[in-house]
């Protein structure tokens, strides 16, 4: 088997809106593949093609090798599948669940139990509260150990980690890269661009496109000009003195700092001799390496 | 079958723990049943009673007066005509009306025989019966005076008109209506809200995407409510019987066939529902309207099918429960053999081989 | 006029014996743009309801816009806005319906309403699409949108509850500069996100842990106090001390 997931030319529209445009790629055996973008760029409607949910309007798409249209009972065996929203029995309890969804994919917990023992493990002071009374970040965790009891060859992950804080986010990937060492193969879908960097490969998402797949590193690499980091003692004020600067080509606000591109006439020491006589002080513009969201920024532009 | 057993037990959990609705499920039909069943009245006091007396004789007379000391009546009021009587029903709070005929005196001492005319309000039947009963007790009780003052058996002549209810429908007949309407809430409304229940929820999502069979996931959605339906079912009649009194003239046996058909249609009728919507509050409402509010309807709870216009009573034709209930009442209340019923039975099985091959058709192996 | 926008002493919520809001007292100023962070089932939300007048504290004072949170709900409520990523606008109406709509439960004049529509959806460029059902906008116009109108009535405080979360990230900072014009314009910004990039662009950050305030202060100061390069490395630090699991 050559590729855990091969997608040629899918397209899938709801009405006028064209969900999927034409998508075409492939994720290796063992890879963690990233679909990063934001909400409406067609990430749910790719994951439920992928998982046999869906058909698509046009193309051709196979997982473990496995058509999804007509081998689709035989691919529900073999992968699994966390939805967007956390699919929970909100009224049973942590272990009722676990146990529930062990049953369906024809398993027990024991079984498999090394497999989502890390995790698992975490939970098991509450294995008697109900789902619906855990936290995000232990919802999370109790869905991800649910699509995980039965050993898929294959796990697709949409958005697992939206509306969780930082630290719980954190853990997850620690999690993730865990279940990658196993063998797993898994296709996971965000809206965070910080999250891109642990992935193996990604896909720049937007309006049903890919803007780019390649490794985070490579993506920074081809970052086609030098990108600035600028700050002054007049933060507030910097953003519109910026963006009125004849030199800048684009200037987005990076927590402490901006990140600024400039024209091909334009230095940056023209650029902070320009912003001193603009009465900003401690002015500081220093070359940085760009991150995979100034990548996006920057391809979805062009788009 | 593990997992089917999973599932099931599963879906037994949310049930028992969702103690609200467990509550109104399980209350609900016995509540119902008290209710109804207290509703009717078991005794006469004081009956309010208007005569028309184009009469007025001696005769007459007596026989008012002989009321006016009863226990049971109080007479309301005369009429001065007959086209008054319907009247006096509908708003002169009046339970029975008492009608001479023209020249009563004279017919009875001299033809021997005169007429009284019992007009009663038979949209509760029973009461209908009691009150027509104890004023033909009174008329006897006259017409035993008259052979003692005159030696002559004069013969006063009753004749019955039940006004609104002519067939006079037993009063237990709510009993198969309350158990027609239960079935459709258990079987059609809360299966269909408990599968798109997990559609809404996202976790249908998972279970189509697991090796889970959709055949599985529908069989075992539907057999907790299967089973709490009979519990229901029995309940109703054990309750019915002993508590109530309502008789159970007819076959069991076929009072289980009936009812294991409805469940059937009824739980198709679920099943079709959660596949065409997406909500849980459309499933409501869709199942309320759509079924429940029918099955009130003609459940004959309100008015009897009867007196239903013919544009009704076709319709009707289209709901289940009505060949149910019709079904049930014959078996249970008029006790008629089963080839009386045959029709409602069979009609009753090909609706739910029809319901369950549609709801089948359209229960997809994908989301959309 | 005030200049204490947001005042709270010792403001505690219990459900039960669990305690979600543990004796939390800050202020915020006019004009301050004040992000309130911490990890799920911290008492953010629970915190915010009280702010918004939606839910009585079961001890403490709190004071909005001037007014007492528990006495006076209602007028908080007049003198607020919020808008969260769940709620927004009513997907089935048109971006003008929507305006005049949330114009009229605020007791805007006609003429008004219609002047501030106007220069309000010029302002964001959305005039031409003043007829668009909002269901058929993207998500990041829809936040924006929904934000313009959270402050349509020109209200003390606006809260945002996680405004930006699944917007992408050039809608994002313009969602910020939206902000930033606000706050300009005299209006406090209550802010919670998931962002930590998004915390840098607060005047103040405060940490809630286990229903406490743990840290309150500028991102520069916090950043110098915990010795951390960005936000995401103090909210680590501080997200770790949490003992409790959740709600």
């Amino acid at each position: 088997m050559k590729s855990v997931v091969s997608v040629q030319g899918i397209c899938k529209s709801y009405g006028k809106v064209q969900a999927l445009k034409e998508l075409g790629f492939s994720v290796a055996p063992g890879e963690l593949y990233g679909i990063i973008g934001p909400d409406g760029a067609g990430k749910t409607t790719l994951f439920r093609i992928l998982t046999t949910l869906l058909l698509a309007d046009a193309g051709r798409a196979e997982v473990l090798g496995l058509d999804v249209v007509k081998d689709y009972r035989a691919i529900r065996n073999r992968i699994g599948y966390m939805p967007g929203k956390f699919s929970l029995y909100q009224d049973l309890t942590v272990e009722e669940n676990l146990h529930f969804f062990a049953t369906v994919f024809n398993t027990t917990i024991e079984a498999n139990y090394y497999l989502v023992e890390d995790i698992y493990k975490q939970l098991e002071p509450f294995k008697k509260r109900r789902a619906g009374k855990l936290s995000g970040g232990m919802k999370q965790k109790l869905a991800l150990s649910c699509a995980l009891i039965h050993k898929p060859e294959v796990l697709f992950l949409d958005e697992p980690t939206t509306g969780v804080d930082p630290v719980s986010r954190k853990e997850f990937w620690g999690m993730l890269l865990k279940l990658k060492q196993q063998g797993i193969s898994i296709i996971v879908s965000t809206p965070y661009m910080d999250e891109a960097t642990l992935c193996d490969r990604i896909a720049l998402m937007q309006g049903g496109a890919f803007l780019q797949v390649d490794t985070p590193q490579a993506i920074v690499d081809r970052y086609p000009c030098t990108l600035w980091s600028v700050r002054s003692g007049q933060m507030h004020r910097l953003l519109g003195d910026l963006k009125a600067c004849v030199g800048v080509e684009s200037s987005f606000s990076f927590g402490t700092a901006f990140h600024v591109t400039l024209g091909n006439q334009t230095s940056p020491d023209e650029l902070r001799a320009h912003l001193v006589a603009l009465g900003h002080n401690a002015v500081e513009v220093e070359p940085i390496q760009p991150t995979v969201e100034d990548c996006f920024m920057l391809l979805s532009k062009n788009h | 079958m593990k997992q089917f057993k999973s599932f099931v037990i599963k879906e037994f959990c949310q049930i028992f723990r969702d103690k609200r609705t467990l509550l109104i499920l399980l209350a609900m039909p016995l509540i119902l049943v008290f209710l109804l069943g207290y509703a009717i009245k078991t005794e006469i006091n004081d009956a309010r009673i208007a005569v028309f007396d184009p009469s007025k004789d001696v005769e007459t007379q007596r026989i008012k007066e002989r009321f006016q000391a009863s226990e049971y009546f109080t007479l309301a009021g005369e009429l001065v005509e007959a086209g008054q009587i319907n009247d006096v029903f509908k708003y002169g709070d009046i339970d029975m009306v008492l009608v001479f005929s023209g020249n009563f005196a004279e017919e009875l001492l001299h033809g021997g025989e005169a007429a009284v005319q019992l007009i009663a309000d038979a949209t509760d039947p029973n009461q209908a019966a009691m009150l027509t009963g104890y004023a033909s007790g009174v008329l006897a009780d006259c017409q035993a005076e008259l052979l003692e003052q005159y030696g002559v058996p004069f013969q006063i002549g009753t004749e019955i008109r039940m006004l609104y209810n002519p067939q006079s429908e037993s009063a237990y007949n709510f009993v198969p209506g309350v158990m027609g309407l239960v079935l459709m809430l258990i079987c059609a409304m809360m299966t269909s809200v408990a599968i798109v229940r997990e559609k809404e929820t996202g976790t249908m999502e998972v279970l189509l995407a697991s090796p889970m069979k959709p055949v599985h996931i529908i069989l075992s959605k539907m057999a907790p409510y299967f089973t709490l339906s009979v519990a229901n079912i029995v309940t109703i009649l054990l309750l019915a019987v002993f508590v109530m009194g309502v008789p159970v003239r007819g076959s069991l046996f076929w009072l289980a066939v009936a009812s294991v058909l409805f469940i059937f249609v009824a739980l198709a009728l679920g099943l079709l529902i959660s596949t065409l919507v997406s909500k849980q509050m459309a499933a409501l409402l869709i199942s309320g309207i759509g079924l429940m509010m029918p099955t009130l309807v003609f459940s004959g709870l309100i008015f009897p099918i009867e007196s239903m216009p013919d544009a009704l009573r076709w319709i009707s034709n289209l709901i289940p429960a009505r060949w149910y209930i019709s079904a049930v009442r014959k078996i249970m209340i008029e006790g008629v053999g089963v080839q009386c019923y045959l029709e409602e039975l069979g009609i009753i099985a090909l609706m739910a081989l029809v319901l369950m091959a549609a709801a089948w058709k359209n229960f997809k192996v994908r989301l959309a | 006029m005030e200049n204490k926008v947001i005042y709270t002493e010792q403001l505690t919520k219990c459900f039960g014996d669990f305690v979600a809001v543990d004796h939390i007292s800050f202020e915020v100023g006019r004009g301050e743009i004040f992000g309130f962070l911490g990890a799920n089932g911290a008492g953010k939300t629970t915190a915010m309801r009280m702010l918004c007048g939606l839910s009585r504290p079961t001890s403490g004072k709190g004071r909005v816009a001037g007014f007492d949170i528990t006495s006076q709900a209602e007028k908080v409520k007049r003198h607020i806005g919020y808008m969260s990523q769940k709620f927004s606008l009513y997907e089935d109406l048109k971006v003008g319906e929507n305006l005049r709509l949330f114009g009229g439960i605020y007791g805007m004049g006609r003429k008004e309403l219609a002047l501030k529509s106007e220069e309000m959806l010029r302002g964001l460029g959305f005039w031409e699409e003043r007829d668009t059902l909002v269901k058929a906008l993207p998500l990041g116009w829809k936040q924006k949108l929904a934000f313009s109108v959270s402050i349509f009535h020109e209200p003390d405080v606006v809260f945002l509850d996680e405004p930006t979360g699944g917007v992408d990230p050039v809608t994002r900072r313009q969602f910020w500069e939206l902000i930033y014009r606000a706050a300009d314009r005299g209006i406090t910004v209550f802010v919670t996100t998931h962002y930590m990039d998004e915390a840098e662009y607060c005047d103040r950050v405060s940490m809630m842990v286990d229903g406490k305030i743990e840290a309150l202060d500028t991102p520069q100061n916090l950043r110098a106090r915990f010795r951390a390069a960005s936000m995401d490395e103090v909210f680590r630090q501080l997200a770790r001390k949490a003992t409790r699991d959740d709600n």
